[in-house]
């Protein structure tokens, strides 16, 4: 959307105004961007997929015959459906640290001062980063809900998508970090190591694969209150029809909105006011 | 007012930190015109550049282009400019349409603009074999060649172009060269940042030294070269300690210095032009003097940046705070500051 004025030189000039129809626009164009890339790259794409798929089946045959003496896991009927809606949180978790690989890679490039030195939305390259990473980060959660259906997870249809839903809306929220880590970051080597140091504490000391209730206190107190805790537990819960929906999800809710408030504005502060 | 000019800058500083990038300059494009901004790296050339495409707040000062501050309406200023950098900042992954379409699109032009546009430069840019492959195959000057396009994308009134030759090799610089051109020819205004003396030479009209943070010259390549002095007489002696009797001989028919001793080189000024010449090699016959070179010349920029710096043109670089583009792999024979 343009408006054409005049300038005082008395020739007609037109001034940019940015719209939110534009800033959508753009975003898109970012979006188309990096969904080609993933194109682009396949075997990248290929075993990217491969290895969410591999943990899932490790963890159900490794350790699902010993887990399944706990207690709180038996009442799923097998490790698979407690599993599942859990490692959903992982795979969108580390899905999302691509956003800070790429981010950075494009700020070495140069390719982010030629986006800055065009009259797009100052957004439209972090909106349409992560909203990538979501279109992503849901084709592998549905992969992995195939071969999980083909090995016997046995979820309830209706709640599934709903915890696909809030798996994959958390997955976004924290692209959003990762886009800080990513225009903080001097290289995309270090983008990626410092989004690890983040994201493992988060995925292993969470209830993804096991309760916490065995872990020692300290770790324990840390795992109940961990972000990753809640969307498992939301997602377990309205996959499973088993345990309470209302509290997990409210946490997740709050988690969402939460990280969406915080991060956003710094970011797009940030890749405004990069140097 | 038909003369405001394309670019004003007044006072213009950035430090990163300790480093000072730009210590205070003031630059005038006029419209139409090419400035070319010389001087080593770490001078300050990007910084300057990155300012005036609104990637950079400066500390203090004024940039205005086409009468628009770059600071108080950037979104306006980025409708008007075109920036091609050193680094060829095109997508590898993307094919050299799908660039070149993206950028259009992100210019908000209409589809068909897009796609028109698009092609026209593909062709202009004798990138339309390669336009369906993806970047990471093309050769660094089809890459340079892309990334100018892709600055075109809107006909921008100015177009920045940041060392667009550095690390091509010969050929694929002259291509650049003539490209650049045809677009002058055109009206476009061109602010050019290059180390290469030649460059400046062949395709600024005014240029701007700069060096620390600061223009230290400006004028026309012309003007530059005469403040430094008109014609000289170049002898080269083969003999290294023949140098200091070579210079006495040649005090007797103008000014004369040793100016590059390693290189066994003395000038005299040639204040008769061709006569000098006969003059210089008479009087180093008559003093038995061996010469191996023996040549008219008009200084060159080489000459006017080490009068203006006292340094020698192959300066080393300097870190100037921002990312480490003085990395990038130098090509080409010819002297560069």
């Amino acid at each position: 959307m343009t408006a054409a004025t005049i300038d005082p030189t008395g020739a007609a000039q037109t001034a940019p105004r940015i719209t939110l129809v534009t800033a959508l626009s753009d975003a898109a164009t970012i979006t188309g961007r990096y969904l080609t890339h993933i194109l682009r790259q396949p075997r990248l794409l290929v075993f990217s997929t491969i290895q969410p798929v591999m943990f899932v089946l490790l963890f159900v045959y490794v350790f699902g015959g010993a887990l399944l003496q706990d207690p709180s896991i038996q009442q799923y009927g097998s490790y698979k459906d407690f599993l599942l809606p859990g490692i959903f949180v992982q795979t969108v978790a580390f899905g999302a640290t691509q956003t800070a690989i790429a981010l950075a890679e494009d700020l070495n490039k140069g390719v982010i001062d030629r986006f800055r030195s065009l009259p797009m939305a100052r957004s439209a390259v972090l909106v349409g980063r992560t909203l990538a990473d979501l279109v992503r980060g849901f084709a592998v959660v549905l992969i992995m809900t195939t071969v999980g259906l083909i090995i016997g997870f046995r979820p309830q249809f209706l709640g599934l998508l709903g915890a696909i839903a809030v798996v994959v809306a958390f997955g976004f929220a924290m692209s959003w970090i990762y886009a800080v880590v990513g225009l903080s970051a001097p290289t995309s080597e270090t983008a990626q190591a410092a989004s690890f140091v983040v994201t493992f504490p988060l995925v292993f000391a969470s209830a993804i694969f096991i309760p916490p209730t065995t872990m020692p206190d300290w770790l324990r107190v840390f795992a109940e209150n961990n972000p990753i805790t809640h969307v498992a537990e939301a997602s377990r819960a309205l996959a499973t029809g088993i345990g309470g929906v209302a509290e997990p999800l409210l946490w997740s809710l709050v988690w969402i909105v939460g990280l969406l408030v915080v991060f956003v504005p710094l970011s797009v502060n940030r890749y405004r006011k990069m140097t | 007012m038909a003369d405001t000019p394309a670019v004003e800058v007044e006072g213009l500083t950035k430090s990163f930190g300790e480093t000072t990038a730009l210590a205070g300059i003031d630059l005038q494009i006029r419209e139409g015109t090419v400035l070319g901004l010389l001087g080593p790296n770490g001078a300050g050339k990007t910084t300057a550049v990155r300012v005036l495409a609104t990637l950079l707040r400066p500390d203090a000062g004024r940039a205005l282009v086409f009468g628009t501050d770059v600071v108080r309406d950037p979104a306006a200023v980025r409708t008007m400019i075109g920036l091609a950098g050193q680094f060829a900042a095109v997508d590898e992954l993307l094919t050299g349409e799908q660039n070149l379409r993206m950028v259009g699109r992100l210019y908000h032009l209409s589809p068909t603009q897009v796609r028109e546009r698009s092609r026209e430069l593909l062709e202009r840019f004798d990138l339309v074999d390669a336009a369906n492959r993806p970047v990471r195959t093309y050769s660094g000057g089809m890459r340079r060649r892309l990334d100018l396009a892709a600055s075109l994308l809107n006909r921008p009134r100015l177009l920045y172009l940041d060392e667009p030759t550095t690390g091509l090799d010969p050929r694929s610089r002259s291509d650049v060269w003539q490209m650049v051109k045809a677009l002058v020819r055109e009206g476009t205004t061109l602010l050019l940042t290059t180390q290469y003396l030649e460059e400046a030479d062949r395709l600024a009209d005014e240029i701007s030294v700069i060096d620390r943070g600061r223009v230290i010259a400006e004028g026309t390549a012309d003007e530059l070269k005469s403040s430094t002095g008109g014609q000289v007489v170049e002898v080269r002696v083969s003999n290294p300690a023949d140098l200091d009797r070579a210079v006495d001989v040649l005090s007797s028919i103008g000014q004369a210095d040793a100016i590059r001793t390693a290189e066994r080189v003395a000038t005299v000024t040639a204040e008769r032009g061709v006569a000098s010449v006969a003059d210089a090699a008479e009087a180093l016959r008559q003093a038995q003097l061996d010469v191996t070179d023996l040549a008219l010349r008009r200084p060159t920029l080489d000459d006017v940046f080490l009068d203006l710096t006292g340094r020698a043109a192959e300066a080393e670089p300097s870190s100037n705070g921002h990312r480490p583009h003085a990395q990038v792999q130098q090509g080409g024979q010819e002297a560069r500051l």
